[in-house]
């Protein structure tokens, strides 16, 4: 099975997010970047499934700046066979001209599988990998936390509210991966020297015209600094009645 | 006339409330734009969700129902829903951010070779064009966007636009669920919990975190939550606590969990790190109990009470129970 891994380069979860002078971008200054957190669980399932299978490739790709090329490197290292950095210096927080962008490229190599993270942490969007999978007129499941392979059809099990769903996928197809669906590996100082003789590809991209235009990007209101009804149980009845007082009770 | 189009969630038979959410959202966009609202469903045995659509102001509503559609299948609900869309002559289409909808509407849009976004807290119709407001790096930031392909497609999320209701009867037509080859497909549905309330549907959000201690100290969490009676309120964990292994993944609530917006959240013993807060500071009302006086926690709650968790949710779950047994 050929899988292509999609990832992204997203700041740090713990950055705290300042807004550029255009106002529709953030500023990066000080900001560190990390791989996506979800794109880890979609990697990590991809070289599961060609150890398990023992046979195919894994591709890496992302879109965005060249310094992508440091979660490609961690990705080779990781295992994975091969890299591929669209290059842009855009922001990637659009999905059609994203996922457009993507279909494109894919068509161009071999594939059955794409795997994806559930979503980036940066644009939030999850939307992603359905997307693709409409483009790619492939199956498509998202947010799994649980897959098995079996004669070229998955089985996959998601979240939905109150409920657990499964899915049977067939191939070709696009899932996206959700906390829970396994334990990243980290790359070790063999994969890290292998990982230098790997095929590493970068070319430029065009993501083209948005269909979505930033107007704006701002920071949100602060909520309004609350109230401390009291200390301890005897409290209780102070915060029953400011809750009564606003309706919520 | 062009439409404002509501892709519905129907599950079991049952209409999800989100969906009434989103028809409220397009009867907004349907008055600021000169179109009206249309309804579409998928499923098999629409007529009761139905007739609550045709009573939620909607002008028309469509039911793609058939035994094909019975269970799921993102790439079959998708053509079926994209060729209505056409047919309706949609300018817009709206569903919830739900599992379903966060699997539908992107493959729709795809195929309606147009944008999407997602995740939407405000809309609009300004200068001609459809707009929109989603939050960004977990809620840090507020994206505002502006669509410039049509139709515009937007998943918007639950608990943020009030249910609709109240509309004349809207006319219904059927049209039958095409068969054929679904690439992918649910099924089984395994209820989690015994049919809990779901999270983010939720209408109270009790949520617990380290503070508690230990595992099996949860469960004053679930009493409080259980005083609300059947149906309304529902339990949450911060990430400390489901990494430890005390709580499933599920209940979550944070930047790598969910993202809720109650009416009513309580936080007890949850310190409030920025990647728990990215997932409930949309609450509307936010109560924090902990023992730590300075937890971050308190600055972003509404009403907050320091003190002794193992104490005070005792007492505030027989106080909540009184008020509902009075209701």
């Amino acid at each position: 099975m050929d899988i292509v891994v999609c990832i992204k380069r997203v700041p740090a979860t713990d950055t705290a997010i300042k807004i550029a002078a255009d106002g529709k971008s953030i500023d990066p200054t000080g900001v560190t970047f990390e791989l996506n957190a979800y794109d880890e669980f979609a990697l990590e399932q991809a070289l599961r499934i060609k150890e398990q299978l023992n046979a195919g490739s894994v591709t890496v790709v992302t879109i965005g700046p060249k310094e992508c090329k440091k979660q490609l490197d961690d990705a080779l290292a990781r295992g994975a066979d091969k890299a591929v950095l669209l290059s842009t210096t855009e922001w990637v927080y659009d999905g059609a001209s994203t996922a457009a962008a993507l279909a494109a490229w894919i068509k161009t190599v071999p594939c059955n599988l794409v795997l994806c993270g559930r979503q980036a942490v940066d644009s939030d969007n999850n939307q992603l990998p359905a997307n693709l999978a409409g483009r790619l007129g492939f199956a498509c499941v998202t947010e799994v936390s649980k897959l098995a392979l079996d004669n070229g059809v998955f089985t996959a099990e998601r979240d939905i509210e109150g409920a657990r769903e499964v899915v049977t996928c067939k191939t070709p197809a696009v899932v996206s991966c959700h906390k829970g669906l396994n334990e990243p590996r980290y790359a070790n100082l063999k994969g890290i020297m292998a990982a230098k003789k790997k095929p590493f590809v970068e070319q430029p991209v065009q993501l083209g015209s948005k269909a979505m235009e930033i107007v704006a990007l701002t920071l949100p209101p602060a909520r309004a600094a609350g109230k401390i009804v009291g200390t301890g149980v005897d409290a209780v009845p102070a915060l029953i009645a400011a809750l009564r007082e606003i309706k919520v009770l | 006339m062009s439409n404002i189009v509501v892709v519905a969630e129907v599950r079991g038979g049952a209409l999800k409330r989100p969906s009434l959410e989103a028809v409220t959202a397009a009867l907004q966009l349907a008055g600021q734009s000169g179109a009206k609202v249309a309804v579409i469903a998928c499923g098999a045995g629409l007529d009761a969700a139905c007739a609550e659509l045709g009573k939620s102001g909607a002008h028309k509503v469509v039911a793609i129902d058939g035994p094909a559609f019975a269970n799921y299948s993102g790439d079959a609900y998708a053509k079926a829903v994209v060729e209505q869309c056409k047919a309706l002559a949609a300018s817009a289409v709206l569903m919830a951010h739900t599992a379903m909808g966060k699997d539908l509407l992107p493959r729709v849009s795809a195929l309606l070779d147009t944008g999407i976004v997602t995740d939407v807290v405000a809309v609009g119709f300004e200068g001609g064009a459809f707009t929109a407001k989603k939050p960004v790096f977990a809620g840090k930031a507020t994206l505002a966007v502006r669509a410039a392909k049509a139709p515009f497609v937007a998943t918007l999320r639950p608990n943020n636009f009030a249910a609709a209701a109240g509309g004349a009867g809207a006319e219904t037509q059927k049209v039958a669920a095409p068969g054929g080859n679904l690439l992918s497909v649910v099924k089984e549905i395994v209820a989690s919990g015994g049919g809990k309330t779901p999270l983010q549907e939720a209408k109270v959000v009790v949520a617990g975190g380290r503070g508690l201690k230990e595992a099996q100290h949860f469960k004053m969490i679930e009493d409080l939550a259980a005083a609300f009676g059947p149906g309304v309120a529902a339990v949450g964990a911060s990430r400390a606590i489901v990494d430890a292994g005390w709580r499933p993944h599920s209940e979550q609530v944070g930047q790598t969990g969910k993202v809720v917006s109650p009416p009513l959240y309580f936080a007890i013993g949850i310190s409030g790190a920025i990647q728990h807060i990215a997932g409930m500071r949309t609450a509307r009302t936010i109560v924090a109990i902990n023992q730590d006086a300075d937890a971050p926690i308190f600055k972003i709650a509404d009403f907050g009470i320091v003190g002794d968790a193992f104490e005070v949710v005792p007492a505030l779950t027989t106080a909540i129970a009184a008020i509902v047994a009075g209701k």
